[in-house]
């Protein structure tokens, strides 16, 4: 082996060194630290069981500070200098943890215990949830804002292949040879592509077994992607985490760019085949947790790939053939004085009677010692395995017989077979089926465009997987109108399909497995000379579900697998359930007498492996999180230290303060200026909606409650719009441009929303009509002169226009040219005062702006914010949809009945109007409000009542606006109030909890109800 | 997320479509011709099929035309895009047959069962 370069790294603050392409899970045992992290329920000592995502002990928080990350798998980080990680679930070390006093405890630890325990007294729960809370829970979440970057790429390709074993391999050389663009996606740094022990020692094993490992013995040294074609893609170290609609996937890729952490792949893929392979499944026995006790493949995987020694003493407890390549790696016949250490094998333990099959009768050959018909029955070793006990089984394997055998050991490899990682075809909605031969659920119906292949289709063979792919990949490349390469010519080279130089400079190392499990020997649940009730047999190793814990649920009546699943949490954690479920199925369908595969699966769900939320972020996040607009004249609402408030995405001026103001005394000093002098308002966020074509006036009478055909060219009007059902949705003033053209405006937040109800009724429901809408809002900006001095800065303004209420009345339109831009300016009124709103193209506003203030300083104009607005129009009485309505309101609840026509035969809300409901007397109306105290302002929203003598207290209304006007010198407020309209002046209450505060209905036009200062 | 071929531009994302309700609900013609009961059939009264559905869509963030689509809610299977104003297609809309198998009663399927009064 070459010199590697070594790396440093610490776990729970020691340092330690490991080699590049270690994963820190290979790099802890090459440290020999098994213990790594405590269980979730027990706190139980746990260690390294696999060496891939399935990985359900060995979960770690990454790193510290702003960057960490909370429940990662050691099994999938991969190694480099300074790294840091911690365990989790411990307290106060991994060591020596408090909670494993739990472990002595735990008959008292139930399936459904907390459900159980903590239901009395009911007020209680809050209490308890805190310490439970405190005391489960395995990462802690980053506090500190990230300093990463994530991103989101969209793909678009021919073949999705999800997997670089031999079978997704091949299927992406097939199909990039028929010329098809193909993205295939490994989650891995590497390929695995080998099946081959590469130092075995070759005189010990028989022609035939070297013949075997030989024959698909692929060149690993350097192998890389030398025969992608065309605009062919291979993602690497990318976990495909969720399958949906339409071939639409996600992957997640990691990224060791400096700045840029993971990126988000969104492919959607005409055909995907997934190649996903399979995961081998543990075994349940007593005390099958300790650390030193894994899966045997991986054992393997870390032996060969990682080339680090996970144990010196090795048992194999198995019940199929697999294993066997695990025990011929640690195997040597050489046992001489110089040697003593080289075989590493102490035995096999099979579950099986015997078996006939080639790779046994070569262990026999070899000499190993098998015990046959023998499980491992208990084991010990707090916090690494150090022996074993197995016994031998009855006829049944429901018992044990037999005098009990110790074994001395310090790894324990476990292969209960093997599960086909099923959970992205199960995710595209394919249906399973129950295999009995090995008691595994494979493929059945695809839902989606979409074929397995390989290992995840419950294939293990190679031959039959070179077999299967091409025969699939064939009809798969012929529906693309393609052709596939010769048979024979495929079958002859097949080395020829593995990438083997290095032109991108990435080595892959390499591994597989290939075996038969037509001969293995189901068993669910090892028997154990202990009562079932008393053992610990984990199931579910992440959320320390055992199955004794699944037999009590089954006792308490659950029968749904979802529901076991949810009753005792197994399956629950963040491993979701990857070398358990199946586990779990099996020993219900045994407790339960129910065949497994009438039981089904718990549902599959995305994502395979936890994403972080950062990557499902992507740049969404800060500045870009949402879409901010702007008006043209922003910038100037910055200089002039304006502070802003949000409306839909909009961001509008709200006050202006000067040095020294407050909110409160810079919004009375704008409400002031504006009804002595000129107030100037940015209303370019209002919608504006150009409404063209032969039949705008139907269809405004159709949208309105009041008449629209007679507005005469040149003049504007008022219009509320309502649903069908009768409640105000919007209002705005609609001016007449021409015979067949009209501009209406909205309120900012319903621009949208508007124009697309609209549209549909335009579109749906009316297409005889002939309307064309088009949104103008961000096309003109609209600067609204307000106050006493408005004309005399129009004057100004336009210097030789007629501004004479004759020429220019009140609720009408002018295009007036301001050099050679022509303005369109209305006179209309949000504020009572004399107004003109002078509406421009987007690009002249901001000098228009600048000029009014230039003009008007000697009226002392006055820039107002929303809040000023908000204060002017209550003053005046005027609503504000969406504050004053909240979609049960109608025009008759406002008293603006005035509005509603009654000629009309329809228009839309018009029958709601008459139902029983919105006829009703003692609705709740719209009134103001007055506080016997001048000086309190009430909250927006109190409560409004009218006996305060007795609780509960009856609710009449609420209040809707409430603001301190500095023209009356007083508070003012707007309420929805019960049979209102009928109960002005009468006193009720606003109660508070320490005080009920005095008010009065009132009139809610508080100021100028004759409406003298807009004509004067 | 499934693919919407709007009959306009194309086959495009789900995201960019909303999806407006039931289809082939008319806004009768003679309001103030009709009961409460029946004013309020036309307003509130919706199917929500396990099954197949006759729908509304419009492609909001794009050409902003609506649209009728036959879908299987169970599996969102589009069957049919069609004009508005064009009469609905015939489609048989027993069959609520879900991806992983479902029965077709429980789980929702309870489209049967619910009418219109």
């Amino acid at each position: 082996m070459t010199m590697q370069k070594k790396i440093s790294f610490s776990f729970d603050s020691k340092k330690y060194y490991g080699i590049e392409g270690d994963t820190l899970a290979s790099a802890l045992i090459r440290n020999n630290v098994f213990l790594v992290g405590r269980s979730f329920k027990y706190h139980r000592p746990r260690g390294i069981i696999s060496a891939g995502p399935e990985e359900p002990n060995a979960i770690v928080q990454l790193e510290s500070g702003n960057i960490t990350e909370p429940n990662v798998r050691a099994t999938e980080i991969e190694l480099y200098e300074g790294l840091s990680a911690t365990s989790q679930n411990n307290w106060p070390s991994v060591n020596f943890d408090f909670g494993s006093i739990n472990d002595l405890f735990s008959p008292f630890f139930p399936a459904g215990f907390y459900y159980k325990t903590f239901m009395w007294p009911p007020t209680f729960w809050k209490k308890y949830e805190f310490f439970i809370r405190h005391a489960a829970g395995l990462g802690k979440s980053p506090e500190l804002d990230d300093p990463d970057k994530y991103e989101h790429v969209h793909y678009h390709c021919d073949v999705l292949v999800v997997g670089g074993g031999s079978a997704g391999i091949i299927a992406a050389q097939l199909a990039m040879k028929a010329n098809l663009k193909v993205l295939l996606v490994e989650q891995n740094k590497t390929f695995h592509l080998d099946y081959l022990p590469s130092n075995y020692e070759k005189e010990d094993f028989s022609n035939e077994m070297i013949e075997l490992y030989e024959q698909y013995k692929i060149n690993n040294e350097n192998v890389t992607t030398k025969k992608l074609q065309g605009n062919s893609k291979i993602l690497l170290d990318t976990t495909v985490f969720a399958y949906m609609h339409s071939n639409y996937i996600l992957a997640c890729q990691k990224l060791k760019s400096k700045n840029l952490r993971q990126r988000i792949w969104k492919i959607r893929a005409k055909k995907v085949v997934l190649a996903t392979g399979a995961i081998e499944r543990f075994l349940t026995f007593n005390n099958n947790d300790r650390p030193g006790i894994m899966l045997a493949a991986s054992a393997y995987k870390f032996e060969e790939i990682y080339k680090v020694k996970t144990g010196k003493k090795i048992v194999v407890f198995t019940n199929n053939d697999s294993a066997y390549h695990a025990a011929f790696k640690f195997w040597s016949s050489d046992n001489g004085e110089k040697n003593k250490d080289k075989n590493r094998l102490v035995a096999i333990v099979d579950v099986r009677k015997n078996s006939d099959s080639f790779i046994v009768k070569e262990a026999k050959r070899l000499g190993i010692k098998i015990y046959f018909n023998h499980a491992v029955t208990n084991t010990f070793g707090r916090k690494k395995i150090n022996s074993v006990i197995i016994n031998e089984l009855d006829e049944k394997i429901e018992k044990i017989i037999g005098k009990s055998i110790k074994l001395s050991c310090d790894l324990l490899c476990v292969s209960g077979g093997w599960t086909p990682t099923v959970h992205l075809f199960s995710q595209s909605k394919g249906k399973l089926i129950f295999r009995k031969s090995d008691s595994t659920f494979i493929p059945y119906k695809s839902f989606q465009n979409e074929i397995s292949i390989g290992a995840c289709n419950g294939t293990f063979d190679k031959e039959e997987i070179f077999e299967e792919t091409y025969n699939k990949m064939k009809i798969l490349i012929e529906e693309f109108g393609k052709e596939i390469i010769d048979k024979e010519k495929y079958l002859n080279n097949k080395e020829d399909f593995f990438p083997s130089s290095n032109s991108k400079g990435v080595t892959y190392k390499t591994f597989s497995y290939s075996f038969n499990l037509n001969n293995m020997k189901n068993i669910w649940i090892v028997p154990s000379n202990k009562n079932f009730g008393k053992t610990k047999m984990f199931v579910d190793f992440q959320n320390d579900v055992t199955a004794k814990d699944i037999k009590l649920a089954l006792k308490e009546g659950y029968k749904s697998i979802e529901h076991v699943k949810r009753y005792t949490t197994t399956g629950m954690a963040t491993d979701q359930g990857k070398t358990s479920n199946i586990n779990a199925l099996g020993i219900i369908s045994q407790f339960s007498n129910k065949q497994i595969h009438k039981l089904g699966t718990t549902t599959y769900r995305l994502p395979y492996t936890p994403v972080t939320f950062g990557a499902l972020a992507g740049r969404h996040v800060k500045e870009f999180f949402d879409l901010e607009r702007t008006t043209p004249i922003h910038q100037w609402h910055i200089e002039n230290n304006a502070r802003f408030e949000d409306v839909g995405q909009w961001k509008r001026a709200w006050y202006y303060p000067k040095e020294g103001e407050d909110m409160h005394q810079a919004v009375n000093r704008e409400v002031k200026a504006t009804r002595e002098g000129i107030g100037i308002l940015d209303a370019s966020t209002l919608g504006k909606i150009d409404i063209k074509g032969r039949d705008s006036s139907d269809f405004l009478n159709r949208v309105y409650t009041n008449a629209w055909s007679k507005l005469e060219i040149g003049k504007c009007r008022y219009g509320l719009m309502l649903g069908d059902d009768g409640m105000v949705i919007d209002d705005g003033v609609t001016s007449r441009i021409d015979e067949n053209h009209y501009v209406m405006t909205t309120t900012t937040g319903n621009a949208a929303s508007v124009m697309s109800k609209l549209e549909d009724w335009l579109q749906t429901e009316w297409p005889e009509l002939k309307v064309f809408l088009t949104s103008v809002t961000e096309q003109f900006a609209t600067i609204s002169v307000n106050g006493p001095f408005a004309t005399d800065l129009m004057k100004k303004l336009f210097v030789d226009y007629d501004f004479s209420s004759e020429n220019f009345p009140h609720m009408s339109l002018k295009n007036i040219k301001l050099n050679s831009v022509i303005c369109r300016v209305m006179r209309i009124s949000f504020t009572g005062e004399k107004c003109y709103e002078i509406n421009v193209p987007s690009s002249y506003a901001k000098s228009l702006w600048s000029k009014c203030f230039e003009l008007g300083k000697e009226f002392n104009i006055t820039p107002y914010g929303t809040e000023a607005m908000h204060v002017l129009r209550a003053e005046k009485g005027f609503v504000i949809v969406g504050q004053e309505t909240d979609g049960s309101v109608t025009p008759i609840d406002l008293d603006m009945s005035w509005i509603v026509s009654k000629k009309k035969y329809d228009f839309i809300g018009k029958r709601a109007l008459n139902r029983s409901d919105t006829i009703r007397e003692d609705r709740k109306q719209l009134v103001g409000i007055l506080t016997k105290d001048p000086n309190l302002v009430l909250e927006e929203g109190a409560q409004l009542v009218e006996n305060i003598s007795k609780t509960p207290m009856a609710m009449i209304g609420h209040v809707t606006s409430s603001y301190y006007s500095p023209n009356l010198g007083r508070s003012i407020a707007l309420a929805l109030v019960k049979e209102g309209l009928n109960k002005k002046g009468q006193t009720i209450y606003a109660p508070l909890p320490n005080k009920n505060i005095e008010v009065q209905i009132s009139n809610p036009v508080f100021i100028d109800p004759l409406n003298e200062r807009l004509r004067a | 997320m499934f693919l919407i071929n709007c009959p306009y531009c194309g086959e495009r994302e789900q995201v960019e479509f909303n999806c407006g309700g039931e289809a082939h609900i008319v806004r009768p013609k003679n309001p103030p011709d009709l009961s409460d009961d029946q004013w309020a059939d036309y307003l509130f009264m919706r199917k929500n099929i396990k099954g197949v559905q006759f729908e509304r869509w419009n492609h909001s963030n794009g050409c902003r035309r609506w649209f009728n689509v036959v879908r299987n809610t169970a599996t969102d299977e589009i069957l049919k895009i069609y004009n508005m104003g064009e009469t609905a297609p015939n489609i048989n809309g027993d069959d609520p047959k879900t991806p992983s198998g479902e029965p077709n009663i429980g789980s929702g399927n309870i489209s049967s069962t619910f009418e219109k009064k």
